[in-house]
């Protein structure tokens, strides 16, 4: 039921305190022509009602909280409550962007120390915490790359390179900074077709977007004769840091090569995901680089911490400062790791997803037969044998209780299940996830039909979405007889 | 203190069943002369207890609204948040889920979208909304990229009284795309674009024309004007509102709008110091196939329940790659929601007590500040927020007025030369009578 069904007339939830100055006339403050005449359609409802409607809404729910979310590039790790706690401190959810320096020095500090943290990880010169998600520290990226190339006089680099096997962010980022794409194809180990890099690179290339650990969850271990590639014909090389979980203290992409590197710190520095955002993008960039950041950035200084704004910056990608509610959470879990705990999330994480891999190896092909890092991609091909397709594989993983693992990505794996499990579940989950699967590659063989009208246990099964696209209806509306 | 629960016996299980001896023979694939030997410059790790001294030292460092009387806003406010908002932010199945790709265990994150987008409909009178944006600046951003894909022309006209921060955002996204940006001047007299310029500086190459309303001076634009010239042209009429003036103030909808988009911030949503707040896009039905991000949309399983999909896919990155509407995944989902749980409490009849309540305080802070000598400098009608103008040196009133317990106005000087003796005061529905006269009083005595 939806929240507007439990509407009635002249119902109140919420309060305000009564007007107490002397009232004027509206026509008087505004003039008619700009005053609105029919009310929006709110809903009418009491407290208790707004929160069993939410409550109820929340049951119907997965998330990290709730079990297992092996969703592949995603980082659903677990999120610690006590950051929640520390981010609603008044101290630091109640400050104006605009009050003067003097008055947020610890705000200042916090985002001045954050920023030099993810510098440290990236191995790069400095960090803006302005974009707001993951893309959105690929557009700035992208951005600072072309300001930067056209301070260089070569305006005419308009190509970005990008794997066939990339998030879809990549290129549409590119798309946004008025670029061409090339793909360039992944060979037979699962990383850069180096070859066909070697013929794509040119005066044209603005720079190669990369992500490493790759989609496939495999570490491109010819990284480096990559980046001297781009390197040597002019072109910047940008780190997609969604696959970062992987290689916390263990390798820094700046001593592989890169330019430039987006962090999310919703999914490697363990912010909630919040239903899909707040996000927080920042990008970390290197010496050359850095008068191109988007500006304010935080400095310290003798007197205490200060905006500034760098010599050739590209401007501003959002209002104000960055996600900062996310930055105090952030800023709080790399305080709990600290430099010793940092590799520790690396290490187990990696082996949770080589633990599984093999494991379920058994009953599921496994593409790219090596050792994988934080995530890795299986397929159903042998299941579609019996007429199963991945989706009904993931769909019947929802009535194990287990959200489903990244499904039909990357493209280049027919059927694929991408899986990351992270370093915060127990080996009895992982375990438990393993007997899910075995379990339902077993009816894939044995009762086909169980998988293909699966859920059967959730609170509604599967949807049509060929309808939904076909006729949208993306707002609610009174039926009929609602209405009389 | 790493969340890694793995024990040591546990990880020799694994190890066991990997087949391999120790954790570094799975990173054989980094090159060796890469691999780190030392741990990362970063601060030692802290227990929690330790972890709450030491940010709550850093937050005694901010001094905050809680302890300052707040007259700032132009783009952020301090307004009041029904506690109920928190408690069902803090849901852990909202809090702690991602993108709702399996919609059969992500109805509540669905339905909630769906009820967020309803609700921007209402509030804006458009006939669809997406599931949100990054802020205000970047929804109005990606609006001016989707009216020039419609129109298809490159050429964007933005209102001179546009915030100045989402001007400089609208710049850069439409800079790398090559579109012209052109302002259309206001009028010094008046607070808001001189439409006298209308003629001379919108044309048929001009996709369409911006306008923020109330604008950043908090003063209600010639919203009609500006509509009826684009549309005359075949361009499209792109409204920045501020959802709190949409109880009393005329919607987009009603001014003939084809794209609305907005900052939520002030639905629910706690200052933050700028973010995270949420960025709504509404438009008409027409346009619905060329909106940027996530669109919720509802249907049917298979024995006919009702049921919530991410629908319209085809438009988004995952899907069409460079082919997409706009590079935007992950957007500002619990701050939609702290939005809808806000508009479901406040209801019907609170969206326009919250335009009234705040309306009728800024006329008196307003009033009070003119009879003690305070100019004030724009003739059009205000919201909640209207500048104010004396020869004075604002970032030094300020500085008095913190010594006294007040956040004051926005300085006008640093964004516009010609305001070097303006501020922009804003009032809230949270200031109370006795707060505005002892402001009042303290700001006439610095005058």
């Amino acid at each position: 039921m939806s929240i507007f069904d439990s509407s009635a007339v002249g119902r109140r939830a919420y309060r305000f305190p009564d007007l107490d100055v002397p009232e004027v006339g509206l026509d008087e403050l505004i003039p008619r022509e700009h005053q609105r005449q029919s009310p929006p359609g709110l809903p009418e409802v009491s407290e208790v009602e707004v929160v069993r409607h939410f409550t109820q809404l929340s049951r119907k729910n997965h998330g990290v909280d709730v079990d297992f979310y092996p969703l592949g590039s995603c980082t659903m790790k677990y999120n610690p409550k006590i950051n929640e706690d520390m981010a609603a401190l008044s101290g630091f959810n109640r400050l104006h962007p605009y009050q003067t320096e003097n008055t947020v020095q610890g705000a200042l500090a916090l985002m001045h120390d954050l920023a030099g943290y993810l510098s440290a990880i990236a191995g790069l010169a400095s960090t803006t915490l302005q974009p707001a998600a993951g893309a959105h520290g690929e557009l700035t990226g992208l951005m600072i790359m072309r300001e930067f190339q056209r301070h260089r006089g070569d305006e005419q680099r308009d190509e970005v390179i990008i794997p066939d096997s990339a998030h879809g962010t990549n290129p549409a980022s590119a798309m946004m900074v008025g670029c061409r794409v090339r793909e360039v194809p992944t060979d037979s180990r699962g990383g850069v077709d180096v070859s066909a890099l070697r013929e794509m690179a040119g005066p044209k290339t603005l720079g190669l977007m990369l992500t490493n650990p790759n989609t496939l969850g495999v570490f491109d271990e010819n990284i480096l004769e990559i980046a001297e590639i781009i390197h040597q014909v002019g072109g910047l090389l940008y780190y997609d840091g969604a696959n970062a979980n992987a290689i916390l203290g263990m390798v820094r992409p700046g001593d592989m090569g890169f330019d430039i590197v987006h962090f999310n710190l919703h999914k490697t520095f363990s912010t909630p995901h919040g239903g899909g955002g707040p996000g927080s993008g920042p990008i970390s960039v290197s010496e050359e680089l850095t008068p191109f950041l988007p500006y304010p950035l935080v400095t310290k200084t003798a007197s205490g911490y200060e905006f500034f704004r760098p010599a050739q910056t590209i401007g501003r990608v959002k209002a104000f400062y960055g996600n900062f509610g996310v930055l105090v959470r952030a800023y709080a879990y790399v305080r709990t790791i600290g430099a010793d705990g940092m590799r520790q999330i690396s290490e187990t994480a990696v082996l949770h997803a080589n633990y599984l891999m093999r494991r379920l190896q058994k009953s599921f092909y496994l593409p790219y037969d090596r050792h994988c890092m934080h995530e890795f991609v299986l397929s159903g091909m042998n299941q579609k044998a019996f007429g199963i397709r991945t989706l009904d594989i993931a769909k019947r993983l929802l009535d194990h209780g287990i959200h489903a693992p990244t499904v039909y990505f990357p493209l280049i794996v027919d059927e694929a299940i991408m899986v990351e499990p992270t370093e915060t579940e127990t080996k009895e989950t992982l375990d438990r996830f393993i007997d899910a699967m075995y379990a339902i590659a077993a009816e894939a063989e044995a009762n086909p039909d169980l998988l293909k009208d699966a859920p059967h246990s959730t609170p509604i099964g599967r949807l049509d979405e060929a309808a939904a696209a076909r006729r949208p209806v993306v707002r609610w509306e009174a039926s009929v007889e609602d209405e009389a | 203190m790493s969340y890694v629960p793995t024990t040591s016996s546990e990880r020799e299980a694994m190890l066991g069943a990997i087949g391999v001896s120790s954790v570094s023979d799975l990173f054989a694939a980094i090159p060796k002369t890469l691999r780190l030997t030392e741990d990362l410059p970063l601060p030692p790790s802290m227990v929690e207890a330790e972890l709450i001294t030491h940010m709550r030292e850093l937050a005694a460092k901010n001094l905050d609204m809680d302890a300052l009387t707040s007259f700032l806003g132009a783009g952020c406010y301090d307004s009041l948040i029904p506690s109920a908002v928190k408690h069902v932010l803090s849901r852990g199945e909202f809090l702690t889920a991602y993108t709702p790709y399996q919609a059969e265990v992500s109805q509540g994150v669905l339905q909630a979208i769906f009820e967020f987008q309803t609700m921007i409909c209402e509030l804006t009178g458009m006939e669809a909304a997406n599931a949100s944006m990054y802020d205000g600046a970047t929804a109005l951003a990606e609006a001016c990229l989707m009216a020039c894909n419609a129109a298809k022309r490159t050429k964007v006209v933005l209102a001179g009284g546009v915030h100045p921060e989402w001007k400089e955002v609208v710049r850069l996204y439409l800079r790398h795309q090559d579109i012209e940006v052109v302002d259309l001047p206001w009028d010094r007299s008046t607070g808001v674009s001189d439409v006298q310029r209308l003629e001379e500086i919108v044309d048929s190459s001009s996709a369409c024309v911006v306008v923020q309303q109330p604008n950043f001076f908090g003063c209600l634009e010639p919203v009609q004007d500006l509509g009826d010239h684009i549309h005359r042209l075949n361009g499209l009429f792109v409204m920045a509102v501020d959802p709190a003036s949409l109880g009393v103030v005329k919607a987009p909808g009603e001014y003939g709008a084809d794209i609305a988009v907005g900052d939520g911030q002030s639905l629910g949503n706690s200052p933050s110091f700028g973010g995270p707040s949420v960025g709504f896009f509404a438009a008409s039905q027409r346009l619905l196939r060329r909106m940027p991000g996530r669109i919720v949309g509802e249907t049917k399983d298979k024995q006919g329940r009702r049921g919530y999909v991410l629908t319209l896919q085809t438009r988004e990155q995952h899907i069409r790659r460079q082919k997409a509407t706009s590079n935007i995944c992950t957007n500002q989902a619990l701050n939609a929601l702290a939005a809808t749980v806000y508009l479901c409490l406040i209801g019907r009849q609170g969206i326009r007590e919250l335009g009234c309540l705040s309306m009728q305080k800024a006329a008196y802070l307003r009033s009070r500040l003119e009879s003690l000598g305070l100019a004030i400098p724009f003739s059009a009608p205000v919201f909640r927020e209207f500048v104010v103008a004396s020869p004075v040196n604002w970032q030094e009133v300020n500085e008095r007025l913190l010594d006294m317990g007040f956040l004051g106005g926005l300085w006008l000087g640093d964004s516009f030369d010609e305001l070097q003796h303006c501020c922009l005061l804003t009032v809230t529905e949270a200031r109370t009578k006795s707060e505005m006269d002892r402001f009042s009083t303290v700001l006439g005595g610095l005058i």
